[in-house]
């Protein structure tokens, strides 16, 4: 039974291996291509620039760190964060999922144990792609599980490389999701095998995975969604049995309990509405486990059905009252904005500015899918087919967690990482059962000939192929093409996510690229440059105001109190900061002068063509004011519906503290040839006010691109 | 109506089954869901008790509310000796994750306790 060419078979045969131990090399062997290949395909940002943290929140986990390896877990757990949102502090112990800092602290302390001398900063970078080569691992375990292990190894495979996941887990993105992936798909894998073996050690173990997910991201939510969900679709379908009634209780006692831990998440599983769909099912199953008990004593059935009957209406309508009496009383939460946004998204436009302002939480482009699932997107409803046709507790599981995560990734782009594990799976079903197909049909037209010497020996199986093999005489050459075909496909798939991951998703956005005008790649390290220009030349207690976007990489690498920052927990303090920076400068120098501001910093695109600078961002620092502030109005920045900043714009814009900030002495600048001065080369426009006049701030520093500005709170006049 | 009357001598039917179902069980059975019905009923008392004097230190009435409850839920679904119980596992083996799952959720209540 030779499954390769003659060739390898004698290699490996030379070794004296058995059938049985040549496929375990060439899973082993498999499985650590894959992994090394998980690790490797995510380094390019490091190779490209340096080993540094990426983007906006990766800073904050990074400060965080670092503050857990210098004062130990105890100072940590209860530390008051003075140096942001100044000034009320932030409770960070509270408010964060420490399981991300806590691993990679972990690894460090590994590390130095064996007596390598890293540094925490290298062990942050590449902890994203640590877990990922993980996730590889859990993904193969899970595809044994489900179907065999050849969907195992496609699965581990597809999820090394797919840009879905890719996206959030690049060396230098130290952030929750890189963690939590690996914790969501680990903790639904052994969930799925304490279903299939009914034992307790799989379910503590399920209890662990969720502990750890609940530790690591906010996204928690969604299992303890989808498992419930997932009983209720067993129970509903008739499914029942004493291995889910084990699996399922011991996981959400335990679970919960663990979770409970956390002092974000804190009492949220027994008083929020987002969790009362697990305690719901929990009740379901002990009636279902009575009922169970009810019907092995009685040897009645008539009498059963009857006291079937009255047992589930009146034990839904009792958990219906209880659950109305919660909710009309206040005891139980109703759906935060986050998540009930996921289930109506429009509701976010409308109530809460600041969740419709993140880029990540906009819906989903069917550009976005092809370009993060490539083949998946196809292979996903083959794989549901495959699902189908031979539906067990497991595949069930996946087609449910496929299908929902599915629907939430078209609503928000953020939770496409969130489907990606699914879209694997299920994918890898659909190629790992076609392909198994196909190989059959290559193998039986060998086994014909050899079945029709010894006669029944091969029996029914064999004798049907034999059928089928004479009605169809090209049925071996339609299999080769379609394996020559499935294999074009995956390796196109291949290079499609290199090229992705190389293009769109290895960049760290603090560092900027360019092409110069001979072709040589250009750097802008402005950020940095900035922020450590702060470090240096600024009193210890300074303060500096700017938006929340960079208020993370301003307390990490600047090392300076800010007064609001990504965490974006107090939406009055960032309004306030919002109608400081779209006032005029006399109304505005009040506010920041209330604040005890001492730097004020805006980041600026118009020499670079730079985009997502603050004048464009401006509109939505009107509109979070202004839904505090009524006295900021948005149609005064706006010219017939238009937002401009050339000469036809509106006069509040062209003299609010941000225009000027962002201006100031820009008029004199030459930025293209052939274009007059002033000419935004962001905006494609020359600007409308070009002699800007500051009375309260003084220039402090600008970077060589002009890309951050920090202007100096100047002390008030001296009343002679 | 006809349907109440049957409806009520099926009831009465059903728990007159049910009761000599139930005195036909071993001992061994009967002590443990003596056991669980105990820890449900511990619970209970905890819930009136926090009904009465309120439920400031939330955590420890969780703590405590919780316990019973895992152990009850334990103690019904570790029942190896119960006729439900799924077959696939030797007992030794039910015995010991009964064990570990009890050592962890004791643990994870004293931490909770406060």
């Amino acid at each position: 039974m030779a499954t390769m060419p003659a060739s390898a078979s004698d290699l490996l045969k030379s070794f004296k291996l058995k059938t049985k131990q040549q496929e375990l090399l060439i899973r082993v062997s498999i499985l650590c291509l894959v992994y090394i290949l998980a690790f490797i395909t995510r380094l390019f940002s490091v190779l490209r620039y340096e080993s540094m943290i990426h983007e906006f929140d990766p800073y904050f986990n990074y400060r965080t760190t670092l503050y857990l390896t210098e004062n130990g877990f105890y100072d940590f757990w209860n530390w008051f964060d003075y140096e942001s949102w100044y000034p009320l502090g932030r409770i960070v112990g509270g408010t964060l999922y420490p399981g991300l800092m806590v691993t990679a602290v972990l690894i460090y302390r590994i590390l130095r144990f064996l007596r390598f001398a890293v540094h925490i900063r290298e062990v942050c970078v590449l902890t994203a792609p640590f877990f990922a080569s993980n996730t590889t691992l859990v993904a193969y375990f899970f595809g044994k599980e489900i179907w065999d292990s050849g969907a195992g190894l496609v699965a581990a495979i597809l999820i090394a490389v797919c840009p879905g996941y890719i996206s959030r887990s690049v060396a230098g993105s130290y952030d929750n999701e890189g963690v939590a992936i690996f914790a969501l798909l680990f903790t639904f894998y052994v969930f799925v095998k304490a279903v299939n073996t009914g034992s307790l050690a799989w379910s503590l173990a399920s209890a662990f995975g969720y502990f750890y997910m609940v530790s690591a991201w906010g996204g928690y939510v969604f299992i303890i969604n989808l498992i419930p969900l997932y009983v209720l679709v067993l129970l509903i379908t008739g499914r029942y049995s004493m291995r889910l009634y084990v699996a399922y209780n011991c996981m959400y006692i335990l679970g919960m309990l663990l979770a409970m831990q956390i002092r974000f998440v804190g009492f949220q599983h027994v008083q929020s509405g987002e969790h009362m769909a697990a305690m719901g099912v929990f009740f379901l199953m002990q009636v279902f486990y009575f009922l169970d008990w009810v019907k092995h004593m009685l040897s009645d059935t008539k009498l059963f059905q009857a006291f079937l009957r009255i047992t589930v209406t009146s034990a839904v309508a009792v958990g219906g009252i209880a659950l109305g009496l919660g909710m009309v009383s206040g005891y139980i939460s109703p759906w935060t904005g986050r998540f009930y946004s996921l289930l109506d998204p429009t509701y976010a436009k409308d109530h809460i500015p600041i969740i419709a302002s993140v880029s990540e939480h906009q819906p989903t482009a069917w550009s976005s899918f092809m370009f993060d699932f490539h083949i998946l997107l196809f292979l996903f409803p083959a794989g549901l087919y495959f699902c189908f046709k031979r539906l067990s507790d497991a595949t069930i599981f996946i087609v449910m967690y496929g299908l929902t995560s599915m629907y939430f990734a078209g609503v928000m782009v953020r939770l496409i990482l969130v489907a990606t594990p699914a879209v694997c799976l299920i994918s890898a079903i659909a190629v790992s059962a076609t392909v198994k197909n196909l190989t059959v049909l290559l193998r039986s037209k060998n086994k014909v000939v050899q079945t029709g010497s010894t006669k029944g020996s091969g029996g029914s199986k064999s004798s049907s192929k034999a059928l089928l093999d004479q009605s169809q005489p090209f049925q071996k050459n339609g299999a080769i093409a379609l394996l020559f075909g499935a294999f074009y496909l995956l390796s196109r798939y291949a290079t499609h996510c290199t090229w992705v991951t190389s293009e769109a998703y290895s960049s760290p956005s603090i560092v900027l690229a360019a092409r110069g005008a001979h072709g040589n790649r250009v750097i802008f390290d402005d950020y940095r440059e900035a922020y450590f220009w702060l470090r240096q030349n600024t009193p210890q207690d300074a303060k500096v105001m700017s938006w929340w976007d960079y208020g993370y990489q301003i307390t990490a690498m600047g090392n300076r109190t800010v007064i609001v920052d990504n965490n974006t927990w107090n939406n009055t303090h960032i309004a306030t900061v919002g109608r400081a920076m779209s006032s005029y400068e006399d109304e505005a120098i009040e506010i920041i002068r209330s604040l005890d501001v001492d730097y004020v910093l805006v980041v600026f695109g118009g020499v670079t063509g730079y985009s997502s600078d603050d004048i464009n961002k401006f509109l939505w620092m009107v509109r979070i004011g202004g839904g505090v502030f009524p006295v900021i109005k948005e149609p005064d920045y706006l010219v017939n519906g238009e937002y401009r900043v050339d000469k036809g714009a509106a006069p509040k814009m062209l003299n609010c503290l941000m225009y000027k900030l962002c201006y100031y002495r820009f008029g004199e600048m030459m930025t293209e040839y052939g274009k007059p001065p002033g000419y935004d080369r962001a905006r494609g426009v020359e600007i409308g006010n070009k002699d800007v006049k500051l009375e309260h701030l003084e220039e402090a520093f600008t970077t060589s691109n002009w890309i951050v500005r920090i202007y100096r709170v100047k002390p008030p006049n001296n009343r002679w | 109506m006809g349907r109440t009357s049957s409806t009520k001598e099926d009831a009465g039917a059903l728990f007159h089954s049910l009761r000599s179902a139930y005195a036909a069980t071993p001992v061994n059975l009967k002590i443990i869901d003596l056991y669980v019905g105990f820890a449900i009923f511990t619970a209970l008392i905890q819930v009136v008790y926090m009904a009465m004097v309120g439920s400031f230190p939330f955590n420890s009435f969780l703590s405590g509310v919780l316990s019973c409850v895992g152990t009850a839920v334990l103690a019904g679904k570790s029942n190896f000796l119960s006729p439900l119980f799924a077959k696939d596992l030797p007992p030794e083996r039910a015995f010991a994750d009964f064990v570990l799952c009890n050592l962890v959720l004791h643990l994870v209540i004293m931490n909770f306790l406060g």
